[in-house]
């Protein structure tokens, strides 16, 4: 086993720093390490999206990102996305929505739509299936994401025009 | 003792509106733990050698180095796996390595030495003939029904052999065909698996289940122990569909493990072991012939259909087939095939969604043989009687239905007869439907419910929330039932040291927990009426509960709900109700229709569909949430357009290989895959009268089915086998 390394990096706004060995994914260190286990493992290999975080501004699956990697990055996971206890635009628009089933790909899809919704405030419905492809569900039927993805981006619009 | 029964629509505060899940909070915003998530003090990480072959005889299997890899504390060998054992798929764990951290896990695992003697494979589901001559099939039943006259008695298998060539002689159009479904796996996005603990002698075991009550006996009977030396728990659940009733081996594994170690352990399987080995639906083939008469009326029916439910044989049911509608003279014949691969598993609707695949699409190539509409066979022949059902009134509701979905996907508009649409280049459109039934008799349950003097409702059962929304739905019907908000009440499900309730398995649950819980809020509401009767200067039974207060019917006399419950004194009230399968209630029934309609593009030159529009129309009795139960039926939908477009196990003959059991490879659908789905509740009032049923099942049947025939409409040439992939329409068209 190799040298395990020092890792520093910032997690919703924290500034974190864990020993980790080479081989370690960003994945399995913010689970297993830093507890944060809102961040889902569905694959392990790049093909489901259930482990999707922001990093330094773009949505990465963090499975396939080793964790030193994130040197001096700047995260955000889904327990970063609500405002203390307020839901922001996209977790509220899911919930009302019935966007999600069992669940257990909706913290993916969300941080995936807040990455979408920065890049494009104002996607089509073809931007969003577009850009949310990556992400798996097996129970909820995506009809109601994309319903979701779009009520959260004209509310977030709205609240920009005010 | 009250009777128990449900307000009527009119009178309903809470049952039948639209409510957001109560777990949704959790899961939005990542707290919800689920068992994956579940990280307990010092515990120990387990991960499995699988067998790589998929039918071989074990000549060593040596954990000696795995045993000394630094980081492991202890190594399993299964059973099964012992030297000279028989190994029947690929997948099948062998022995387990228990260690300090995943990675040590794995490292052990990998100095495991295993040897085995190849021995033949059979994997060739499809291919009846192969299966024969390797030995394989065995005889699933079947069943022959004929309508007499007087004087048809004489030697019974000639007179079966006349009467059903009669019948195809005096048919009209007579069709003959070839449909099929292959095997899918569950692929649960949580796989299955535990977190497993022991506290002074008992067992807790955070386990992914659909089954909480039922999973601790599975535990005690492997661990010798008592039911009430276990615990179950689980909150939330990422997936089961079917396949997570038992804590199997693997669990029971942890606990061994845990015990034997003093450490809690935590043990679930890797993705490919998932597809593998924790659950796969059935194949099904069949050859056909089947008559009708003008109206594309069927005057007989002639089947046999064959596949594969695993090693042991089985497959499809025979006594489903052929599926809705059955006309009365019918013979199907069945037959199981061997295959090396692992043992299915329920999977939504058991039997159902492969009998619809194949005898919907045989009886939409009636139409496509008459050059006649789809919708006016499935109607001719639903009013002909040709119909088999588990809805009472069956025939007029799918009629009903059918118009509706009708009208929600203009099928009037947008028909053609089959292969005759426009095209606009290489694209052709077409419209297809499907049937389906199924039961759904509520489920055992039972709850406890302690209303505090402080007002305060809190309700235990052991039940489970799959994300369907059972606490929402358990909520709704006691805040209904005490005039409250849904906020104003807790519910506790997921522990199997609550009272007990069946597993989530056949749209059982939302009836069972309807029903347990419907009884308890009544029966404690009638002691709260007592109490509140004398401070009311009223009779009992001429008090409501609604708004928050405890009132006299038909005047504004009242005390708040609040106040009533500090007429209990010191003492909180506790209640237990119970149900039982079979109990005689007006709560809930059974026996439900459903129809779906798909509008599919499909490009002829490069095989490729794509479902423009997805109709459902189901009824369910009454609808307690209707959010939570339109999110059923979309979940459905998603799922029958993987299994109807992409999904399935793919298998190397020579090696008896699952060759696709990673997400890379095994297709499903997502999010540009799907087009506009629409869902319609169907409740008049001849259905809200009935009762809750469940509906986790049906709207899982009919996709694949209605797909492919949309599919043979656009084209005019009936693909075969389901998932409709590229390749298979290519050659459909090639062969046509
Ligand atoms: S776990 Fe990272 S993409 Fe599936
Ligand atoms: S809600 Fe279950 S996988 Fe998406």
């Amino acid at each position: 086993m190799s040298a395990k390394r020092v890792v520093t990096f910032t997690v919703n706004g924290d500034q974190v720093e864990i020993l980790c060995e080479p081989r370690q994914s960003l994945l399995e260190v913010l689970r297993d390490d830093l507890d944060l286990t809102g961040t889902k493992e569905g694959c392990s290999n790049g093909n489901c999206g259930a482990c999707t975080v922001i990093m330094d501004g773009r949505p990465v699956v963090s499975c396939l990102v080793l964790a030193v990697e994130a040197e001096g990055a700047e995260l955000r996971t889904i327990e970063g996305v609500a405002c203390g206890s307020t839901l922001d635009e996209v977790q509220a628009a899911f919930l009302e929505g019935a966007a999600l089933q069992c669940g257990i790909c909706t913290p993916g899809i969300i941080v995936q739509t807040e990455a979408l919704l920065e890049e494009n405030p104002n996607p089509t419905e073809d931007d969003v299936r577009f850009y949310l492809a990556g992400n798996l569900c097996r129970c909820t039927g995506y009809d109601k994401i994309v319903r979701a993805v779009q009520a959260a981006a004209e509310k977030r619009q709205v609240a920009a025009s005010n | 003792m009250a009777v128990y029964s449900w307000p009527s629509r009119e009178a309903t505060a809470v049952i039948g509106k639209e409510y957001d899940r109560l777990d949704g909070l959790a899961k939005v915003t990542g707290a919800a733990k689920y068992t994956y998530d579940v990280n307990l003090k010092n515990q120990l990480v387990a991960v499995a050698l699988g067998c790589p072959h998929a039918h071989c005889k074990i000549t060593k299997l040596d954990v000696a180095a795995a045993e000394k890899t630094p980081g492991v504390v202890a190594v399993h060998i299964f059973e099964h796996a012992a030297v000279g054992s028989e190994v029947q798929w690929q997948g099948e764990l062998l022995a387990v390595v228990a260690a300090e951290s995943e990675a040590a896990a794995r490292a052990g695992v990998d100095t495991i030495k295993l040897e085995f003697e190849e021995l033949d494979v059979f994997t060739e589901d499809e291919n009846l003939d192969a299966a024969e001559k390797a030995e394989r099939t065995g005889k699933g039943g079947g069943k022959t029904e004929l309508e007499r006259e007087p004087g048809d008695d004489d030697d019974e298998d000639e007179f079966i052999e006349q009467e059903i060539a009669r019948l195809f002689k005096a048919s009209k159009y007579v069709v003959e065909g070839y449909y099929g479904i292959d095997a899918i796996t569950h692929c649960c996005l949580e796989p299955h698996g535990s977190t497993v603990e022991w506290k002074d002698g008992k067992l807790v075991a955070y386990l992914s289940t659909q089954n909480v009550s039922g999973t601790d006996e599975g535990f005690a009977r492997d661990l010798k122990l008592t039911s009430d030396d276990v615990e179950v728990k689980c909150d939330y659940i990422g997936g089961g569909f079917g396949s997570k009733f038992a804590p199997d081996y693997w669990a029971v594994a942890a606990a061994k493990i845990s015990k034997e170690t003093g450490r809690p352990v935590k043990f679930l399987l890797s993705r490919d072991q998932e597809l593998k080995i924790a659950g796969n639906r059935p194949s099904g083939y069949m050859r056909v012939r089947l008559g009708a008469d003008e109206n594309g009326v069927l005057t007989i029916w002639d089947s046999h259909h064959w596949g594969t439910a695993g090693y042991k044989g089985g497959g499809v049911s025979q006594t489903v087939m052929p599926y809705v509608i059955r006309p009365k003279n019918y013979r199907r014949i069945a037959t199981t095939i061997k295959s090396n691969t692992a043992q299915s598993r329920a999977w939504r609707a058991p039997n159902h969604p492969q009998a619809c695949a194949m005898s919907q699409t045989a009886i939409d190539d009636v139409a496509a043989k008459m050059g006649a509409n789809s919708y006016d066979v499935f109607a001719a022949n639903l009013r002909a009687g040709n119909v088999d059902s588990q809805h009472p009134d069956a025939a007029n509701t799918y009629l009903a239905e059918m118009a509706r979905g009708a009208a929600l996907i203009d099928w009037k508009a947008n028909w053609h007869a089959h292969g005759k649409g426009k095209s606009r280049g290489s694209i052709v459109d077409g419209l297809g439907m499907a049937l389906h039934t199924w039961g759904g008799t509520a489920n055992n349950s039972d709850c406890r419910l302690k209303i505090s003097p402080d007002g305060g409702v809190e309700s235990f059962c052991g039940s489970q929330d799959l994300g369907t929304g059972t606490r929402t739905v358990i909520a709704q019907v006691l805040a209904e039932t005490f005039g409250l908000g849904i906020r104003d009440v807790r519910v506790n499900v997921g522990s199997s040291k609550y009272p007990a309730s069946g597993a989530s398995g056949g749209s059982t649950t939302v009836g069972g927990v309807s029903e347990s819980h419907r009884r308890a809020g009544q029966d404690a509401l009638e002691k709260i009426f007592e109490l509140a009767a004398k401070e009311l200067g009223a009779a009992a039974n001429s008090l409501e509960a609604v708004g928050g207060k405890v009132r006299v019917k038909g005047t504004d006399k009242a005390i708040s709900w609040k106040k009533a419950c500090t007429l209990l004194g010191l003492k909180p009230l506790e209640v237990t109700a119970s149900y039982k399968r079979g109990d005689q209630s007006t709560l809930s029934s059974s026996g439900v229709c459903g129809v779906q309609m798909a509008h599919v593009e499909v490009d002829k030159e490069t095989g490729v569909i794509k479902v423009k529009k997805f109709v459902a129309v189901q009824d369910q009795g009454l609808v307690i949430n209707p959010k939570t139960c339109k999110s059923q039926i979309y979940g459905a939908m998603i799922m029958g357009i993987a299994a109807a477009l992409y999904e399935r196990r793919i298998t190397d003959p020579k090696s008896g290989a699952f060759v696709n059991a990673e997400l890379a490879d095994y297709k499903l659908a997502r999010l540009g895959d799907v087009g506009d789905l629409v869902v319609d509740l169907y409740e008049p009032e001849s259905e809200r009268s009935r009762g809750v049923i469940g509906n986790g099942e049906p709207p899982a049947i009919s996709p694949k089915a209605a797909i492919a025939n949309a599919v043979a409409n656009a084209l005019g040439v009936r693909v075969p086998v389901i998932p409709l992939t590229p390749k298979r329409v290519l050659d459909a068209l090639a062969k046509a």
